[in-house]
């Protein structure tokens, strides 16, 4: 077990539409522990959505996981019931979404929407929840009565978002996922937003995913960082090093796209765009646009190892063969 | 609304007025002596200028007149009153079993999406809407009283059965409130067979516009973070999307009572039902332009008013709506 | 000379370069058709029809109209496909030239109401402000009425007839085509290169008829496959009540009436002609369904 909490092995997801199939995820390698905070850093499109819905066990039609597990807290998810894996949701897993107004039911007051989670957390009826959901409205910053009796389309976006966090943490959960929160709200209510879970997290003791495109919010706020491209995970360390040190090609280039304050440089982008995922380069999925593509680049996808201790980096730069042919 | 409700009567007046038909004719027959002719002309106020009986006729809406029927010599607005309540039983009737029927049609098709569920239910509501209405009314009259007899035949009643008092006019609310069980028995037994008749036509579009309105919703942001939540999927299903979906669909019930009252006028003359729709027909075949008239503003009337109920329920449904 | 005529093919080209996304779509719309299997379903059944129509003639075993009573009432049969009715007249081959009727029907109503709707629906669309609100009262006025009441309405007045029928039917039905070519035309008159083409002094209905007019086409002649099988349903019930078609014409709904009498005995008389409108219905709503399937602007991308 490589995280005590999440082990993600090998994970292979495919959709299936009228323009072909789509291999979004193509092995995805992901783990964490308990308490910990992992960014998951990619493109639109990269897979980092389809790989926390996979993890929450949401992939359904036309998408099918083909291959690979997910073990959360040891417990492989693919042997799971459908009972335990409802258990789960909700309680001990919990998600918060990109555009808060339109993740809520428009035609329920916020206050039923968060007695719901609360009612499942606690296990008891909804009615009773009131005052809990009260609590956990006050704890997320909001003027706790009159929130409760709103519609969602009455809410700016932070408070929306706010009310989606009471939902998540009400339970609180082993993981929290939070998948783009600030991308839809503006820059000022994004730092707000990302104070709150930093606090409450860190008092409830959460570990969390927080999936951005958004690599300074990412920097703030988490431990580790990885980093995704076209369906793989290609490369894992902790925050300090993925920024000070960056080893995959595509990590390096990603980093040089971004202003940086005091930068005279220019900004350089990556050649080439991001790959069709029904017909994908061969091999690892990168090599078109990279920079260091060798023969072997093409013929197989190289394996997430450790390049250096708690660095770990799916190049062929990196193995043994790599380094030699890249010499 | 008031301008189109005058527009209507406007276009009533033009149809059975302006329009070559000669009702004294189609009365007295073809032989008749022409003082009589000109007698009933005038004693029907046809030999003034057409203004002057288009004046004569708004003069009489206005103040709630609609003239007097020729073939029954009573006012139209009684003979509208004495009919109607037995259209809208009908209609109520039918009603409840299109909306309970297709509004579980559209569900199972919608959640099942492209199962045989599904096809299933798309199949049977298409028939009911390509079936002519006036043929299935044949038809189940032929197999569920002629050869099965389980069902009783045309009519409201039996013919030795006493209907009751009349309170309200609505065969099976005044049974009711008068107590008069064997009248209300009797008289369940025969409002099934037209009424599943009119209700199976109006399934159809119900249906549609459920399963259409249920997938658009199931789409949506707030159906995955119910799931994400861990609700069961029955939950997601009846708290969270079927509120949302319901929407569309209650509108569409306004506008399946017009089309209802129209299916009413066919189903009416099949069953021999006495209402609204079958005295128009009536009125038609024998051009009794007074009922013609006052008939079809009233029915334009009631399908306006259903379309104005609706718009208000809308607005009820969808807090979003309000302002 | 020659300055012209390559201006001309340039303005050709311009033409069909502007109308090639419609044609691309067009295609594409094409491959959706084919891959939809209610759509399939009715276009055979529709086809079918059409055919029976055209060849009735040909194919129609016995006079429809001649009566011969040594033969009434007769069970169907190898020699009566349908069995004959209380005249003596075949029944089956009553219902192959009653499609005829039903076709004529259809397709001069859909002339009428189309043409008239959308000629309207263009101008009130076009012209907007006044013209547009006389034109949008008169079409509420007429959906006030469920329409089976107006049509029959009309066509009592008018009496009854064929020729009676089609007009009710068109009359109470060409709102929905205004409607349309109304948004439509809006959409349209908004366009830049409408104010180009005005810049360039094209008059007004020039530019309604040339360039208005052929974008509604495409939302128009959807919308009146899907009201083909109303129209059936429309004249086949005023048939029934005896205010359409009179006979001895085969007309399917009339054919359903005259059979009342006889439900009980002779219950072929009136089934059959049902059978037939309701299969035609049918295939006009499995092909307005797969339609409106494809026109989903959600299920193409």
């Amino acid at each position: 077990m490589r995280g005590d909490l999440l082990d993600v092995r090998e994970l292979k997801v495919v959709f299936y539409t009228y323009r072909g199939i789509i291999k979004a995820l193509n092995g995805v390698e992901l783990w964490m522990n308990h308490e910990e905070r992992l960014g998951l850093i990619g493109e639109t499109g990269c897979g980092k959505s389809v790989t926390s819905l996979s993890i929450m066990g949401l992939i359904e039609q036309p998408g099918e996981i083909i291959s690979g597990d997910v073990y959360f807290e040891g417990k492989s998810m693919q042997k799971m019931s459908m009972e335990e894996l409802h258990d789960m949701r909700g309680k001990k897993i919990s998600m918060i979404f990109q555009e808060p107004v339109s993740a809520l039911n428009p035609v329920m007051r916020i206050g039923f929407q968060v007695a719901e989670s609360i009612s499942r957390a606690k296990d008891i009826k909804i009615k009773e929840a009131y005052p809990e959901v009260l609590k956990m409205l006050e704890l997320v910053g909001l003027d706790s009565k009159r929130t409760a009796s709103l519609y969602p389309h009455e809410l700016s976006g932070g408070m929306a978002q706010r009310a989606m966090i009471a939902m998540a943490l009400s339970s609180n959960p082993k993981l929290l996922i939070a998948d783009e929160p600030t991308s839809a709200l503006d820059v000022t209510i994004q730092a707000q937003i990302m104070e709150l879970l930093d606090e409450l997290v860190r008092e409830m003791g959460n570990a969390v995913i927080l999936i951005t495109h958004d690599m300074g919010v990412a920097a703030e706020f988490c431990d580790k960082i990885a980093v995704m491209y076209a369906g793989n995970v290609v490369e894992r360390a902790s925050t300090v090093d993925i920024f000070e040190e960056p080893l995959h090609p595509y990590t390096k280039g990603l980093l040089k796209a971004v202003p940086k304050i005091g930068q005279s440089k220019e900004l350089v982008g990556i050649t080439g765009t991001v790959p069709d995922l029904v017909n994908p380069p061969t091999g690892c999925r990168f090599h078109p646009r990279c920079p260091y593509a060798m023969n072997k680049c093409s013929q197989k996808m190289p394996p997430l190892i450790e390049a250096k201790p708690g660095h770990h980096v799916a190049c062929y730069l990196y193995t043994q063969e790599g380094e030699h042919n890249a010499n | 609304m008031v301008l189109v409700l005058f527009g209507v009567s406007v276009i009533v007046f033009f149809i059975v007025h302006v329009i070559p038909a000669d009702p004294v004719g189609a009365l007295l027959g073809g032989n008749a002596p022409p003082q009589l002719v000109d007698q009933m002309k005038h004693q029907l106020g046809l030999d003034k200028p057409i203004w002057a009986q288009f004046g004569d006729y708004m003069l009489g809406i206005l103040h709630g007149n609609l003239g007097i029927s020729l073939k029954s010599n009573r006012p139209v607005t009684q003979d509208i009153a004495e009919y109607f309540p037995a259209t809208l039983e009908l209609a109520i009737f039918s009603i409840i079993i299109s909306v309970a029927l297709g509004v579980v049609l559209g569900i199972l098709s919608a959640v099942y999406r492209n199962s045989w569920v599904d096809h299933f239910s798309r199949i049977f509501s298409i028939l009911g809407v390509s079936m002519p209405v006036f043929w299935t009314g044949l038809i189940l009259l032929l197999i569920f009283y002629y050869i099965l007899g389980w069902l009783p035949g045309t009519g409201q009643l039996s013919l030795f059965t006493i209907p009751p008092h009349r309170i309200t006019g609505m065969l099976l609310l005044d049974s009711i409130l008068t107590g008069n069980w064997e009248a209300f028995r009797d008289g369940l037994a025969h409002i099934i067979l037209p009424a599943a008749v009119l209700g199976y036509s109006a399934t159809a579009s119900i249906a549609r516009i459920t399963r259409a309105s249920m997938l658009d919703v199931l789409r949506q942001d707030f159906i995955r973070t119910a799931k994400a939540k861990g609700l069961s999927g029955r939950v997601v299903i009846y708290r969270h999307a079927l509120k949302n979906a319901l929407i569309p669909v209650v509108t569409l019930i306004g506008l399946t009572f017009g089309s209802l009252l129209e299916g009413a006028v066919l189903t009416e003359t099949i069953f021999g039902w006495p209402g609204l729709g079958r005295y128009i027909v009536n009125a038609l075949l024998v051009l009794d332009y007074p009922a013609i008239m006052g008939g079809t503003l009233f029915i334009a009337l009631m399908y306006s008013l259903a379309n104005l109920i609706v718009d208000l329920t809308y607005a009820v449904l969808d807090p979003r709506m309000r302002i | 000379m020659k300055s012209i005529t390559i201006e001309k093919r340039g303005k050709l080209r311009d033409f069909i370069a502007r109308r090639k996304p419609i044609i691309e779509d067009w295609k594409h719309t094409l491959y959706l058709w084919k891959s939809t299997k209610l759509a399939m379903i009715g276009t055979v059944i529709i086809v079918i029809f059409i055919l029976i129509a055209i060849f009735a003639p040909i194919i129609v075993p016995y006079d429809p109209i001649s009566s011969n009573m040594s033969a009434r009432l007769q069970p169907p049969s190898w020699d009566h496909l349908f069995g004959t009715d209380q005249f003596g007249r075949d029944i089956f081959s009553r219902v192959i030239v009653g499609s005829r009727i039903e076709l004529w029907i259809i397709f001069l109503v859909s002339l009428i109401s189309g043409g008239l709707g959308t000629f309207l629906g263009v101008v009130a669309g076009y012209f907007g402000k006044f013209v547009d609100e006389i034109i949008m009262r008169i079409t509420d006025m007429f959906l006030a009425f469920p329409s089976l009441v107006l049509a029959m309405a009309f066509a009592a007045a008018l009496g009854p007839s064929l020729t009676n029928t089609i007009i009710a039917i068109s009359v109470v039905g060409w709102t929905v085509f205004a409607r349309l070519a109304r948004a439509e035309a809006m959409k349209i008159k908004k366009q830049p290169y409408i104010e180009a083409i005005r810049a360039v002094g094209a008059g007004n209905s020039r530019i309604m008829f040339l360039h208005v007019l052929p974008m509604c086409l495409s939302p128009v002649l959807v919308q009146l496959t899907l009201r083909m099988g109303t129209i059936i349903l429309t004249a086949a019930g005023l048939g029934f009540l005896g205010l359409g078609v009179r006979p001895p014409l085969p007309e399917w709904g009339s054919m359903v009436s005259d059979g009342r009498s006889y439900l009980v005995a002779q219950w072929w008389i009136s089934t059959f002609p049902g059978i037939a409108i309701a299969f035609v219905v049918l295939g006009f709503n499995f092909l307005g369904d797969g339609i409106r399937d494809i026109m989903d602007p959600r299920l193409r991308r």
